[in-house]
């Protein structure tokens, strides 16, 4: 029955991208960006569905297992005001830059920005990296979720073989607008059988008070804070959803938009959707250390599909499954269209491989660069043990370190491309170092202090982007007048409608 | 007002720390209290986000785009 309902869903899934089709205009734009016509609600689902993932659903209710409810402090009510901070100041400025420039990735955005052909050939490759760890987390996350809530009947590895199939589908054939529609049925999904989910458990196991109180008896260093998480280790995670200024599957879905006012209804709906899908992930995860004792390590993640299997019947157990999967598949599809994107766009049109006239080609090059993507990190997939969590960290911590890059793009006009080289360096050797010195260490933190690379790498980046861009020459006040034109008033106190 | 708003901003940020409740092991209505105080930073975010864009939302943005489609 369980079985039965999942391949339903991925029909549905896929049905609902096909249909996307038929309004597709065969052009790169429109296969890419959706030709910029994505109106409010489903841009606030599918950036809201693109930035939660495996991630959220599964590697938060694996870490709460271990670290009890601080987690949605390090991570939730953190990203609640950062985020849709920078949406708010970000987003809609670069959508405006793109529609006017006619922008399909970020990298032609940085490029055009610093006049420079070479910086957007090393983002290129940086952005790649970091993508791949993400990548990882869905491949991980979707094989993880089909093998528990299967019993065993698919393994994980036909299971995250399948995810990346379903989405390479949709993906390819519907391209933006069947990402963006699909994302939006998907995030509707995860949300509501997230709750429903919440409710069943929490109804079997008693009702909220008695399952909390009788955790509190057996478990209370998971209702609080000290021994599991350092002050300075929740100041520094305040920094890590930052990264979601530089994903570049989010900034593809930002240049979707028919119009800036659409970015107001996910700035507004954007802090309480986040405690919405958390809050029932996290709490899942520490009254799963009451029906599952002893899990170690990575094994935690599956715990949300363990309780998921002990407390709903069949058919219900399939429906909440879904959710799960969706959520992994939500960020996945938009993932693999920013690298098709990148790839045809940054490299292929911008060295001259392919004319820019050949729309046809570029969508089919781009598909054939995402499958290869895919199938690395799907192979990638196989042979990784770190747990979900930290590995979204990593890859989370190289996004954010990045940040100060689109700040300087947007508001300081004496930046230019030696500072972001610069900067982009420094990421680089610092993410390396730390990444390979943290090695055995999962929990580590700059001396033990509870100080997280990531603060270090941000401080070090900005200042490195600051001095260099002062030491050299700045821009041409060409680009200076193309992106700070007088007419452009960012900074009026006055409300607009547009 | 913006500029107020953007105090606000940065005053949250800062509540974030929440260090009074770090070994805080009481339950509110079942849910622990350090996890209740940030489902209602979560409440006060959205409404702070929600009034940065009724009154600090920046200007020209589409005025721009239209003047400017795309090349």
């Amino acid at each position: 029955m369980i079985l039965a309902v999942i391949i339903i869903y991925f029909v549905v899934v896929l049905f609902i991208g096909s249909i996307s089709v038929r309004l597709f205009r065969n052009t790169g734009e429109d296969y890419f960006v959706a030709t910029r016509t994505i109106g409010p609600f489903v841009l606030f689902m599918s950036l809201f569905g693109t930035h939660m993932t495996a991630f959220t659903i599964l590697g938060a209710s694996g870490e709460a297992y271990h670290t009890g409810i601080g987690v949605f402090a390090l991570m939730a009510s953190s990203s609640a005001l950062v985020v849709p901070s920078i949406f708010f100041f970000v987003g809609p400025r670069i959508w405006s830059f793109g529609k006017r420039y006619g922008y399909l990735t970020q990298i032609q955005f940085f490029r055009d920005r610093w006049d420079s052909s070479a910086l957007g050939l090393i983002l290129f490759v940086v952005l790649l990296a970091f993508l791949l760890p993400y990548l990882l987390i869905g491949v991980m996350g979707g094989g993880t979720t089909l093998n528990q809530i299967t019993g065993g009947l698919i393994p994980e590895w036909l299971g995250g073989l399948i995810v990346c199939g379903v989405v390479l589908i949709y993906v390819t054939t519907g391209g933006m607008r069947g990402t963006a529609w699909v994302n939006t049925f998907q995030t509707l999904v995860f949300m509501i059988f997230g709750a429903l989910a919440f409710y069943i458990i929490v109804k079997n196991m008693g009702g909220l008070t008695q399952a909390m109180n009788q955790l509190a008896l057996q478990h209370p260093e998971l209702l609080v804070r000290e021994g599991k998480i350092q002050p300075l280790e929740m100041l520094s995670y305040t920094l890590i959803p930052l990264s979601a200024g530089m994903f570049p599957h989010l900034f593809i879905h930002w240049l979707t938009s028919s119009k800036a006012e659409n970015f107001k209804f996910t700035i507004r709906l954007y802090p309480i959707s986040i405690a919405f899908v958390w809050f029932p992930s996290v709490m899942l995860g520490v009254l799963g250390t009451l029906n599952f004792p002893g899990l170690k390590g990575a094994a935690a993640n599956s715990v949300l599909i363990r309780m998921i299997e002990m407390h709903a019947p069949g058919a219900l157990a399939g429906l909440l499954a879904a959710g799960v999967v969706s959520s992994v598949m939500n960020s996945l599809d938009s993932q693999v269209l920013a690298i098709g994107s990148m790839f045809t766009q940054d490299i292929l049109e911008h060295y001259g491989w392919i004319s820019k006239k050949n729309e046809r080609q570029h969508v089919l090059l781009g598909r054939i660069f995402v499958a290869a993507f895919v199938a690395l990190s799907y192979l990638l997939s196989l042979v990784t043990n770190r747990s979900i969590f930290r590995l979204g960290i990593w890859c989370f911590t190289g996004f954010a370190s990045l940040f100060p890059l689109i700040i300087a793009a947007l508001f300081w006009k004496r930046s230019n491309k030696y500072g972001a080289f610069a900067s982009i360096f420094s990421v680089i050797a610092m993410w390396l170092f730390f990444f390979l010195k943290s090695g055995s260490d999962q929990n580590y933190t700059l001396g033990g202090t509870g100080i997280m690379p990531v603060v270090l790498m941000i401080a070090v980046s900005s200042l490195v982007l600051i001095v260099v861009s002062l030491l050299t020459p700045a821009v041409s006040e060409d680009r200076i007048k193309k992106f700070f034109p007088q007419t452009r008033k960012f900074s009026a106190a006055s409300p607009v409608e547009a | 007002m913006k500029i107020t708003l953007y105090f606000l901003l940065g005053l949250l940020y800062l509540l974030h720390n929440d260090l009074f409740l770090w070994n805080d092991e009481c339950l509110i209505h079942g849910i622990p209290s350090g996890l209740a105080y940030h489902l209602a930073y979560c409440v006060a975010a959205t409404l702070l986000m929600t009034a940065l864009t009724y009154f600090a939302w920046p200007e020209g943005l589409e005025v721009d785009s239209d003047k400017d489609p795309a090349v």
